[in-house]
Order: C-alpha cells, then structure tokens, then sequence
C-alpha cells in the first residue's frame, strides 16, 4: 500500500494489546518517549477474547497516573485499529504524533539531559 | 487474607521529597494478592516517582525490591546488608510489616505506602471483601459459617435488627443483611433452632478492648 506514516515512530510488537502493562508504558515515558500509544485490535475483535479491553484499562490507569504527577494525560493514548486496516494504522500513527507534538517534548527528556550535563559539569569541576 | 489499597501518590511523595536515597520496598505476602503492595506494584510506583522527581528536576535516586514477606524478621534480615545506602524506605506492606521494618531499622524512616483495609477474601479479581475483623473468639460454628461480627454493621450478637429490610441493611442499600445471610444459611443447614438459644454476651476483651494481643504458644516455641 505504500502508505506513509511519521517516521519518528518506534513500533514494538506485541502478540495482543493486553500484553502490554502498566510499567511497559511508565517505562517508556521514563526512558524519555514523548508519548505512548497501545493501538489494540477492534473492541469485540480481541483473539484472546479482552485483550484489547484490558489494555485500555491500563491506558487508562497510566492516565491517572500522570495527571496524579502533573504531566500531560494525552502523551499515552489507546487507539482500536484493525490489523487489516492499514490506512487507519498511518492515520492514528499522524494523530497521535501530531497531539505529541502539540505537547512538545516530553519533560523527562529535558531534566534528563539536564541532569547528564549537570553530573558532567561537577565531574569536571 | 489482609486487604490494602494503593496510597495516593501525591501522600507519598510528600513523605519522601526531602530524601536523596529511597528504596520501594514491596511484600510478596497478602498485598500482592490484592494487587496493592507485591513487585508489579513496587515496579509501578518506583517508575511514576522517578517520573515525578526528574520532571521537577529533583535528584532523588528510587530503588526497588520486594520481600517474600515484611511480618518475619528472617525475611526483613535480608535488607540488613543494603537498607544504609537508603536515607528513607516506603514500604508497600500492611500495617504489620511497615511496624516490623520500622522495629528492625530504628534509624530508618519507613513510610507506609499502602492504606490497610482488611481481612477479606477475593470476590473476583479486583473485588475484594472483608470477612473477619479478628475478634479473636470465633463464633461462625453457631452462625452457619457467616460471621455476624464482620458481616453486620452494628456486630449483633443477636439479630437481625430492625434496620434489614428484603436481605439488605440500612447502611446502605448494596450491603447485605449479615443476619439475614445467616438465616438463610441456617435454614438451608436444617439448623434453624440456633435462632432459639439466643447468643451470650461476648467477651470483647478477646478483640480490641483488651489492648494489642499477642499469641504465645509454648509448644511450637524454640
């Protein structure tokens, strides 16, 4: 299909949505991701029968997470996208990136590098 | 088993803001059935505290472990070698094991990282129950296996009282009757004629009213 999807993407696969946990998209964030989507199968469509319904559970929870620690809710977002559905894979993957971007860089990135030129600074001195 | 429910992370925070080293201490024991205080849990917040201290710019080092359980020094004996590299530890155990850490590291401070609810039992997953308030004289082989002192809200001896009304209590419309529970039981079991020996009055110096218990028994002592 050739269809194009931002570029600044990284995908990892997962047998089905609900085998991702909650840590799997805290990680993620601590490592310095911008944000994090869980892009499920169709809710009812679930191989595995609640796969899809559990993740966005944990979506969900990550959520309140942030918003319990002051950073911005929509940096992880649960979309349903059927895995024949190509077009609207690239279309979340450009939503998702454009509600990224509107957030602009994920705040742990830039204490963190912060903090790297801080630790360097005091090994010099 | 003993029930707890996560902290609001905003409270632990606020405990260990202050401090440079902290470790997130997790029990494998109860709280990790009720999904408030095992290794998953400890792994979840340790992440969301680092996640708070670097984007405030705060250079508090977060680290984690979980113990087989908090409520037996053998267990607690194996942060003996580590606990000094810490100035704090949040302890996602019950009651009991946050005192038990606290009693064996004295110059510590353990914050509680958990709220304690209860004995109870798991309903279904992510619903649990309480079922006993440990009243330390148990009297379910006259109540058909329903304990009246953890299952009605006013612990009648002898009830149910005015208040129950089509199985359910006053309290609140989505709590069952404990007395009306134990009728039915007892009806089922044929055993129907306990209702007609009324109960005596308990001895509540079993339970709280006596002070903090202690067990001792001298056959399984060392």
């Amino acid at each position: 299909m050739r269809l194009r999807y931002p570029s600044n993407l990284k995908i990892i696969r997962v047998p089905c949505s609900g085998r991702v946990a909650i840590i799997h998209l805290l990680k993620a964030l601590e490592e310095g991701a911008d944000g994090v989507m869980v892009a499920g199968c169709l809710e009812g469509d679930c191989h595995y029968q609640a796969g899809n319904l559990r993740a966005r559970k944990r979506v969900n929870y990550v959520r309140e997470i942030l918003e319990k620690i002051g950073m911005e809710v929509d940096r992880v977002a649960m979309y349903n996208v059927s895995a024949g559905d190509g077009p609207k894979f690239a279309d979340i993957a450009r939503e998702m990136t454009e509600k990224v971007k509107e957030l602009g860089p994920s705040p742990i990135k830039d204490a963190k590098k912060l903090a790297s030129k801080k630790s360097k600074v005091e090994v010099a001195a | 088993m003993i029930m707890a429910k996560p902290k609001p992370i905003e409270e632990i925070i606020n405990e260990i803001k202050d401090f440079n080293k902290v470790l997130i201490a997790g029990c494998d024991g109860c709280v990790t059935v009720c999904e408030a205080g095992g290794s998953k849990e400890v792994q979840v917040l340790a992440s969301a505290l680092r996640l708070f201290f670097t984007k405030e710019s705060k250079r508090i080092e977060i680290d984690e472990t979980s113990l087989t359980r908090q409520c037996d020094k053998d267990y607690l004996r194996e942060l003996l070698d580590k606990i000094d590299n810490y100035d704090a530890v949040v302890s996602l155990a019950c009651g009991a094991g946050v005192q038990f850490m606290a009693e064996m590291y004295r110059n510590k401070p353990i914050f509680p990282g958990v709220d304690t609810c209860f004995i109870g039992v798991t309903e279904e997953r992510g619903v649990w129950t309480e079922r006993c308030q440990a009243c330390g004289q148990c009297i379910l082989a006259r109540t058909g296996g329903i304990c009246p002192i953890a299952r009605c809200s006013k612990r009648m001896l002898n009830g149910p009282c005015g208040g129950s009304e089509k199985g359910k209590c006053e309290v609140s419309p989505e709590t069952d009757c404990g007395w009306h529970l134990i009728y039915e039981r007892l009806k089922e079991l044929g055993q129907l004629d306990y209702f007609s020996k009324p109960a005596d009055p308990k001895d509540w110096v079993s339970s709280r009213d006596g002070g903090p218990r202690k067990i001792v028994r001298e056959d399984v002592r060392l």
